[in-house]
């Protein structure tokens, strides 16, 4: 169990102007935590990343006043990042279709321009859980000394949805 | 604006050289430059990363569909100056395997 954690929420415009600000906030709580260099640039992708998703995908146009909702969990070991939207129920495996790198032997009018994003999340962070309730809700885990402390199974996903 | 875009053209070369982010937000600015690019025969459009501290896969999508299109109309892309962390971002997606990518070179004209 983690004795102590503390919990760093943003609610904020789903819209592209706020994503650097979500990036901002987020790379400076890993820096204060004492992540390397190259660990906060991983972190500020992959929450780039998710947050990309909810303003490009999740709500209509016409939706009125669309959120996310950003909530970094910080323990001793690690951060979770979850990003979250309320832009209704989306089939999870639906959402993970089309997932992967680029296939370099297609042809180059065959090659996709979407689907690096959720793979790229995968990639550059240690675990990722991805639920759907009136969302989706993507969490994100990096440690910060990998395999010397052992990792708990307490995660904010259960924080958020208890809101 | 988080994304500064400065075109320069030199005889069949169109080289293009991006100062900031590039994410969803610049996303659109960044496309509105280079379409018009793609739309000129047997160009060859250079994009030089050296002032690009910031990219994610908007940026890649972007460069993935200026490929395309830059190929339908016989004209090449390469992309310069990409700092390490930006090159490993190429080489974990594999775009470096279909686009002519060339680290830390500046372009100069």
């Amino acid at each position: 169990m983690d004795q102590s954690s503390d919990f760093v929420e943003l609610k904020i415009p789903a819209r592209p102007e706020y994503v650097g600000v979500v990036r901002l906030t987020v790379s400076g709580i890993a820096n204060r935590l004492g992540y390397s260099y190259d660990d906060i640039e991983d972190i500020k992708i992959a929450v780039a990343e998710a947050c990309t998703n909810v303003v490009n995908h999740a709500y209509s146009e016409t939706a009125v006043n669309p959120q996310m909702l950003i909530t970094c969990g910080i323990y001793e070991d690690r951060m979770e990042i979850a990003v979250a939207d309320k832009g209704g129920y989306v089939d999870v495996e639906t959402f993970k279709e089309g997932k992967g790198p680029i296939k370099p032997d297609e042809s180059i009018e065959k090659l996709k321009e979407g689907g690096l994003g959720l793979f790229l999340i995968e990639t550059l962070m240690d675990e990722v859980e991805i639920s759907a309730e009136a969302g989706v809700i993507i969490v994100m885990t990096k440690f910060l000394q990998r395999g010397e402390v052992e990792q708990s199974v307490d995660s904010i996903s259960k924080e958020i949805r208890k809101q | 604006m988080n994304l500064q875009i400065n075109t320069m053209v030199e005889r069949n070369r169109r080289i293009v050289q991006l100062e900031g982010e590039v994410d969803v937000y610049t996303a659109s600015i960044l496309k509105e430059a280079l379409t018009p690019l793609t739309k000129q025969n047997n160009v060859e459009i250079i994009i030089d990363l050296s002032h690009v501290h910031y990219i994610d896969s908007i940026g890649l999508g972007i460069f993935i569909g200026t490929l395309k299109a830059a190929n339908k109309a016989q004209s090449t892309l390469r992309i310069n100056g990409a700092n390490e962390r930006i090159s490993r971002l190429f080489s974990i997606t594999g775009l470096d395997e279909v686009i002519e990518i060339e680290a830390d070179k500046r372009e100069e004209v």
